[in-house]
């Protein structure tokens, strides 16, 4: 199993603490009209995981703002997906 | 703030440092809005800097631009899972100056570029994030931040990348499509300068980068790279995002088993990784190219998709085309002339006559065929590394029956008509 948190502890966020920049618009949605939930797999940073019951849940705190989840999740269009406040997020050191 | 600019450029990367740098020096009035805390903070990419585009807008930008390794070598490997068949161009003409090209560090040549912006007479606020086009009726008239503020200007050229969520919230443009980007994953492996001078076969500031295409992207559309930067490789792999939902890898994963190849590990090997990035790069091609000007408003560099997905190239014209959007604007600012869309609309001309977007359009058909044609992905990588191992091996059979076997091997595995319509396909595709 790959730790992609190992890599992401190599990145430099100041975290934007309670005021995540991604929202899931409707918990619903994913949980019950989304088959493949293809979030939980392609994004880069793996914020997004599939629960046992089936719900999607998020945490953007490793977010490399590519806009991955909000690309992929044409058919829902669940991802309310935002740039961070100025100076908040992924702060590449080498980009 | 309520004063008012000529310019206002969203976004600090290549194609907003390009056009707020052109527009400076051309005397107007220009505020460049940036979201990360420093210009290049938000900013990803391979990297490779070449150098045409950026010497027409400073000629001697090689004077202090914190460049990394001039390129003189370039290898294109075709990979199966345990070997690769490659061709290599070097040349000795490569290491004379003026170079053509380097490896850059996005984070360090960002902020140069910025920095030649604001001498050029721009402002510059960082850590802002653009929340919104300010409309007057149809026209763009200015922007919304997110520090509560509204500012305004004559032109707003949107330089803010892949996502340009303004021009989509704006009705600009329609939603990227997953086909039409890719996802690109890479890290930075640091290692001593004599190192990577020693496995490259390279001299102090001498080059390689390694193109990549074939198994390490596992069925997808998509292709690896391997950089050599000063003391750093950067490695990474993209694939169309279409490809990525599909088949339910994740890309950390294609990175991990593309670090494990045996032709690949031993170059990275004992390097110290320091940095994970992803990026979303424009792939769609010339039919996927929006509205790129209207009424206030240009769209420049990612934002505008222009990227040459064949050649790697995207820097360059994302330079090319924020330079142009300024010509533009100073060419009708001189002219008394409004910066409406019906006089906008000469960008779109000054690109079609650009290199930028002729080698869009020679290339429009080809994300179609290579979408639509997985095969050039996975069955010729291992064709191909099958026929080099036969003809390779000295085993006591005669040439003339390995050559059928190779024959054999393709025909069995495409058809004597699925070559054909390849071979067509990609005379087409690059035709």
């Amino acid at each position: 199993m790959i730790k992609v948190e190992e890599k992401l502890f190599q990145n430099r966020y100041r975290v934007d603490a309670g005021r995540p920049h991604i929202e899931i618009r409707d918990a619903a949605v994913c949980q019950h009209r989304c088959v493949s939930k293809p979030c939980t797999f392609c994004c880069p940073a793996a914020c997004y995981t599939r629960e046992g019951d089936g719900r999607v849940t998020l945490i953007t705190d490793g977010c490399l703002e590519c806009g991955t989840c909000r690309v992929i999740c044409n058919e829902h269009s669940n991802v309310q997906w935002e740039y961070p406040r100025g100076g908040y997020g992924i702060l590449f050191k080498f980009g | 703030m309520s004063e008012k600019f000529d310019v206002i450029v969203v976004g600090a990367g290549p194609a907003g440092n390009a056009a707020a740098f052109t527009l400076a020096s051309g005397g107007m009035k220009v505020l460049q809005i940036e979201r990360g805390e420093s210009p290049g903070s938000k900013n990803v990419q391979g990297a490779i800097l070449y150098s045409d585009a950026l010497e027409k807008i400073i000629p001697d930008f090689r004077d202090d631009a914190p460049l990394e390794r001039h390129i003189i070598e370039q290898r294109m490997w075709v990979l199966s899972d345990d070997a690769y068949v490659g061709s290599t161009y070097r040349s000795a003409a490569f290491d004379q100056p003026p170079y053509n090209r380097y490896t850059i560090i996005r984070a360090q040549f960002d902020k140069w570029f910025s920095g030649k912006v604001q001498e050029a007479g721009a402002l510059l606020i960082c850590e802002t994030t653009v929340s919104g086009l300010a409309m007057d009726g149809e026209r763009v008239a200015g922007v919304h931040t997110d520090r509560g503020g509204t500012v305004y200007a004559d032109l707003v050229i949107l330089a803010d990348g892949v996502n340009s969520l303004l021009a989509n919230r704006a009705g600009f443009h329609p939603e990227l499509k997953p086909r039409d980007v890719a996802l690109a994953v890479k890290e930075i492996h640091f290692l001593p300068e004599p190192t990577i001078e020693s496995r490259f076969n390279v001299q102090p500031d001498q080059g390689v980068v390694i193109e990549m295409a074939g198994n390490i992207t596992q069925g997808m559309v998509g292709t690896g790279f391997l950089y050599t930067n000063r003391e750093s490789l950067t490695i990474g792999v993209g694939c169309l995002l279409s490809d990525f939902k599909t088949r339910g890898v994740a890309p950390y994963r294609m990175l991990e088993d593309m670090k494990k190849h045996p032709s690949i590990a031993p170059l990275i090997d004992g390097g110290e990784m320091k940095e994970y990035c992803a990026h979303l790069i424009p792939e769609g091609g010339y039919k996927a190219v929006p509205q790129v000007y209207g009424d206030g408003w240009l769209l420049v560099g990612d934002a505008a998709m222009l990227v040459n997905s064949v050649h790697r190239e995207g820097s360059n014209l994302a330079m090319t085309s924020g330079r142009l959007a300024a010509e533009t604007a100073l060419e009708l600012a001189g002219a008394g002339k409004a910066m409406t869309a019906r006089n906008l609309a000469a960008y779109r001309t000054r690109l079609e006559n650009s290199f930028v977007l002729k080698d869009l359009k020679k290339y429009q058909r080809l994300p179609q065929v290579f979408d639509h044609n997985h095969q050039f992905f996975t069955d010729y990588p291992e064709l191909l590394n099958g026929a080099a191992h036969t003809l390779l091996t000295v085993d006591g059979v005669d040439k003339k029956t390995k050559e059928k076997q190779v024959r054999k091997s393709f025909v069995r595995r495409r058809s004597p008509f699925g070559l054909m319509g390849d071979a067509f396909k990609l005379w087409r595709a690059f035709e």
